[in-house]
């Protein structure tokens, strides 16, 4: 059965990207708005067509959901063996990512319609979501490591752009370049971990790389460095820039600040999609990781846990609106990758890679919805800080309903989708690591507290002074929110254990109770402290801030990582390294080129007097010049 | 007798050649220069005719000594005035060039006293107009129709270039020559 | 082609009593250098062309005179002389004119002055 069609779902997006932009300053924002919705429309029913034909007409060859290469076209080729090429990959996870992107994308296009009416950079906006949203989609469809890192940089841009995109802002015009730059660095070690594992496997395929047979010939022949093999370093590398684009700890200094953009491209960006790439790639490679690497995938598991402790415990402090929802998205990511470093290889041993896929399905929807939310909220009341809000159940009646549906679902209430699939990453990681275990259950717990926090201070608690009155969005973007919330709960009933696991056999979850009941209590005491904290106005939670102060203060400064980094860049960096270089640039290079045009400028200066435009001196020269040459001739030719 | 009569024709030509030519270079007025010049193109042309080569000797007189410098005199007599005299030289400038011309003389002058030259023995051919206006116009072997044409085309060539650059034009009188593009 | 009359070297070197070669060249090559010399010395740009025509002048001499007593044969050397003579003329009328171009916008032939190309 053909997947050729499937081509079309990135490349729609990139036609309205290329129209839109052409036309920038010829079509009307409505006109723009349409087109890019009705083009992503397209792209999300040709990805459920997808879906349905994938998993209901292919359905399973020998019990497994083939690898089918839907379009294939060779780019570049660089020796009989090994050339680059362009195409699309159907398998599981790339068919489940074509449905996520596409919805969250679908939903964030009809909501921006909305959200960003009278914004002078309508278009630009559209054009830029396009962008986004074709490069994504190619990135998820990927068939090899080569064009991967090409849709992988594509991301990286229109993030850029997008971040940027109130550009006479300096703060965002700073995160824009901020998290360019982290991003970019790390992708640095992604291109040498590709360069490393080409260089042993001599491919790029996916479908070659993930084949078990290949990584135990991998395994055999390749030599040890610093200890680890080869695999496991290029392994550890690739990581490095998946975890770069997945704002794992340390890399994850740019995610908050890229907050900066509109709220419907943290929503679909730096929520739902983009930052779960990373994730998505080490899934991508998760034969390799599981067969070729234990230590790689201990280390994706260290990580994992420790970014989703430590941003939980961030997120608890922040009074950004955004903000909290970004470090609890790189705490959900963060359980992602857990999900992943505690999973094996097929069977039951796969628990963990399916629930990590499960958790980026729900996540998406979830937060998009969040992200969805807290833009209306600040469209509506003007502000970002939560101390500034208060009391909105009354006025936002859907928004307060369904940012407490997403609530409800990230603090994992028992029926909600969160509650699913983060129940089964713990149980994953309670057959697998316990230290692991117990930090996902407490970062469970403060998922639920930072999470209600935020609801009961923005739609409880006592009535901010606002400027205009609060009142409720317009239609175009109460609709995405009602759809979403029905898909937070919903998607969570998804027998997602059928359709995607690590060996594409299928798998048989059953929740396990006895954690389940753990994770349940754990939630649920973090919504009573939430309730009790800051449902009415009272001054406990100071009360409390201040008995931990030193505690607090650095919770609040996110660590000082970001002064780390920036002690290490300005202090050490610039200091040692760039200012020397500086001054050899300038002194040594620029001076031997300066030198250089001094001298010739002087040279000629002292002899220019030779052109004197006085002709008989000329002709002097020339005639003894030639009785010179003559004389030399003769004596030569003569021998005399 | 007839034998010492032509070389003492010769040297008495080739003295006044010589003797001329120096006060042509030297001579502080400009139109004895050119008078000087006069007459060594015309003892150039009594060396042709003692040669035998009537048609050349009679060319040399009539374009060189009839045509070309009445040009220069026409020229003197538009740019300067008839008494006017040369500053001397500057010494420096004087002594070096005649450094290197007596030099080159002295080495030209060696080259060609040391080298054997070989006198042909073949018959020599009659040189009359008759047999130049035949060589001049025709094509074969030993014929200069082609280098006639192209000299033709040569002094049409310097006819109308020296029309054009002597014509008067607009804006001569100003010293900048760029006013003139700029004015328009 | 006329009848050619029939000479020997001999009869050749008896028409012209015993001169040779050489003297011709040591005569050409004289005016040559006082030309040369001429060139190098005059400031006034007509002296200047009138030491090109020795110069020229002297070429001819040579040419005839190579002709006469190595080829007698041909008269390539005849022809030679009178193109050059057609040039010399052609050049100096352009470069009369030239001097007279000068002339107009310098007021002055003096080559000394004219040194507009100068560095």
């Amino acid at each position: 059965m053909s997947f050729q069609f499937t081509i079309l779902i990135p490349l729609i997006p990139l036609i309205s990207f290329l129209i839109i932009g052409f036309l920038y300053s010829k079509m009307s924002n409505k006109l723009a708005g349409i087109w890019g919705s009705v083009s992503i429309f397209s792209s999300f029913l040709l990805s459920l067509f997808t879906a349905y034909r994938y998993f209901f007409e292919v359905g399973r060859v020998n019990g497994v959901y083939p690898k089918i290469l839907g379009f294939d076209f060779e780019w570049l080729r660089f020796s009989d063996s090994l050339s680059a090429h362009l195409g699309t990959l159907i398998d599981p996870i790339s068919v489940m990512m074509l449905v996520v992107v596409t919805t969250v994308s679908l939903m964030v296009h009809i909501y921006s319609i909305g959200y960003m009416k009278g914004d002078r950079g309508f278009n630009r906006f559209f054009a830029f979501l396009s962008l986004f949203s074709f490069s994504m989609l190619g990135l998820v469809l990927s068939t090899n490591i080569f064009e991967i890192y090409i849709f992988w940089e594509l991301v990286g841009v229109s993030s850029y752009l997008l971040i940027g995109f109130y550009y006479e802002k300096n703060s965002a015009v700073a995160a824009s370049k901020k998290a360019f730059i982290v991003t970019r660095f790390a992708d640095l070690f992604f291109l040498i971990g590709i360069l490393i594992l080409s260089f042993y496997t001599k491919t790029f395929d996916f479908i070659s790389l993930t084949d078990p047979s290949n990584i135990a010939v991998m395994q055999t022949g390749s030599i040890t460095f610093m200890g680890l093999s080869v695999t496991t370093w290029a392994l550890l590398l690739i990581f490095i820039g998946g975890a770069g684009k997945s704002a794992m700890f340390p890399l994850h200094i740019w995610l908050p600040d890229a907050m900066e953009g509109p709220s419907p491209v943290s929503a679909l960006i730096h929520a739902a999609t983009m930052v779960v790439a990373g994730v998505f790639l080490v899934a991508r490679l998760f034969p390799i990781y599981a067969l070729g690497s234990d230590q790689a995938l201990q280390v994706i598991g260290y990580v994992g846990a420790f970014t989703s402790l430590f941003a939980a415990v961030i997120a608890m402090t922040q009074m950004d609106f955004k903000r909290v929802l970004a470090f609890s998205t790189i705490s959900q990511i963060g359980y992602m990758m857990v999900g992943l470093g505690v999973s094996g290889y097929g069977n039951e041993a796969g628990l963990g890679y399916m629930a990590s896929m499960f958790h980026l399905f729900t996540h998406a929807m979830f937060k998009a919805l969040l992200f969805l939310c807290a833009g209306s909220v600040i469209h509506v009341v003007h502000t970002n800080f939560i101390n500034e809000m208060g009391g909105l159940r009354k006025h936002m009646k859907i928004t307060h309903i369904t940012f407490l549906i997403a609530t409800l679902a990230i603090a994992g209430f028992p029926g909600f989708s969160g509650f699913f699939s983060k129940d089964e990453i713990i149980t994953a990681a309670y057959h697998n690591n316990k230290i692991i275990f117990y930090t996902e259950l407490l970062v469970a717990g403060i998922t639920a507290f930072y999470m209600f926090r935020l609801y009961f201070r923005v739609f409880w608690n006592q009535e901010a002074s606002y400027e205009h009155k609060p009142h409720e969005v317009e239609k175009t973007m109460t609709i995405p929110l009602i759809i979403l919330a029905f898909l937070s709960i919903a998607v969570g009933y998804i027998p997602f254990g059928n359709f995607i696991s690590s060996d594409s056999m299928p798998l048989e979850s059953h929740i396990n109770w006895g954690v389940a009941s753990a994770s349940i209590i754990v939630s649920f005491t973090g919504i009573i402290i939430a309730w009790v904290l800051y449902k009415k106005p009272s001054n406990l939670p100071e009360r409390i801030v201040s008995s931990i102060k030193v505690l607090y203060t650095w919770a609040y400064h996110k660590f000082y990582i970001d002064e780390v980094y920036l002690f290490v860049t300005k202090k050490i960096i610039f200091n040692l390294i760039s200012r020397p270089i500086a001054w050899f640039d300038r002194h040594v290079v620029d001076g031997a080129m300066n030198g250089i045009a001094w001298t010739t400028s002087w040279v000629s200066e002292s002899i220019k007097g030779l052109q004197s435009g006085q002709l008989q001196k000329y002709a002097l020269a020339f005639v003894s010049s030639t009785i010179i040459l003559s004389a030399l001739l003769i004596y030569i030719l003569l021998n005399v | 007798m007839e034998i010492a009569a032509s070389k003492v024709i010769f040297y008495i030509i080739a003295a006044a050649i010589l003797f001329f030519a120096l006060l042509s270079v030297t001579s502080k007025r400009i139109l004895r220069a050119a008078t000087y010049l006069f007459i060594v193109l015309i003892s150039t042309a009594a060396l042709y005719f003692l040669l035998n080569y009537q048609f050349l000797g009679a060319v040399q007189i009539a374009l060189y000594a009839g045509g070309i410098v009445v040009m220069i005199i026409f020229s003197i007599l538009l740019t300067s005035h008839a008494g006017q005299k040369f500053e001397p030289v500057s010494r420096l400038k004087f002594f070096a060039s005649l450094l290197a011309v007596l030099v080159g003389w002295a080495l030209s002058l060696w080259v060609i006293l040391s080298h054997p030259f070989v006198a042909s023995s073949k018959e020599a051919v009659e040189v009359n107009m008759d047999s130049i206006g035949k060589a001049l116009l025709s094509y074969d072997r030993n014929g200069y129709v082609l280098v006639f044409e192209v000299i033709s085309i040569l002094l049409l060539a310097a006819m109308i270039g020296a029309i054009v650059i002597s014509k008067k034009q607009p804006g001569d009188g100003e010293t900048n020559p760029d006013n003139s593009k700029t004015s328009k | 082609m006329g009848k050619p009359i029939r000479i020997t070297l001999k009869q050749a070197n008896d028409m012209m009593g015993g001169l040779a070669l050489q003297d011709f060249l040591v005569v050409s090559t004289s005016m040559f250098f006082i030309g040369i010399f001429g060139f190098l010395t005059r400031r006034n740009l007509i002296t200047i062309l009138m030491s090109v025509e020795l110069i020229l002048n002297s070429v001819n001499i040579n040419f005839v005179a190579f002709n006469y007593f190595l080829h007698p044969e041909a008269m390539h050397g005849i022809f030679f002389a009178i193109f050059v003579i057609a040039v010399a003329a052609a050049e100096a009328a352009v470069a009369i004119a030239i001097i007279i171009n000068i002339y107009r916008r310098f007021k002055s032939i003096n080559i000394e002055n004219v040194s507009e190309m100068k560095y």
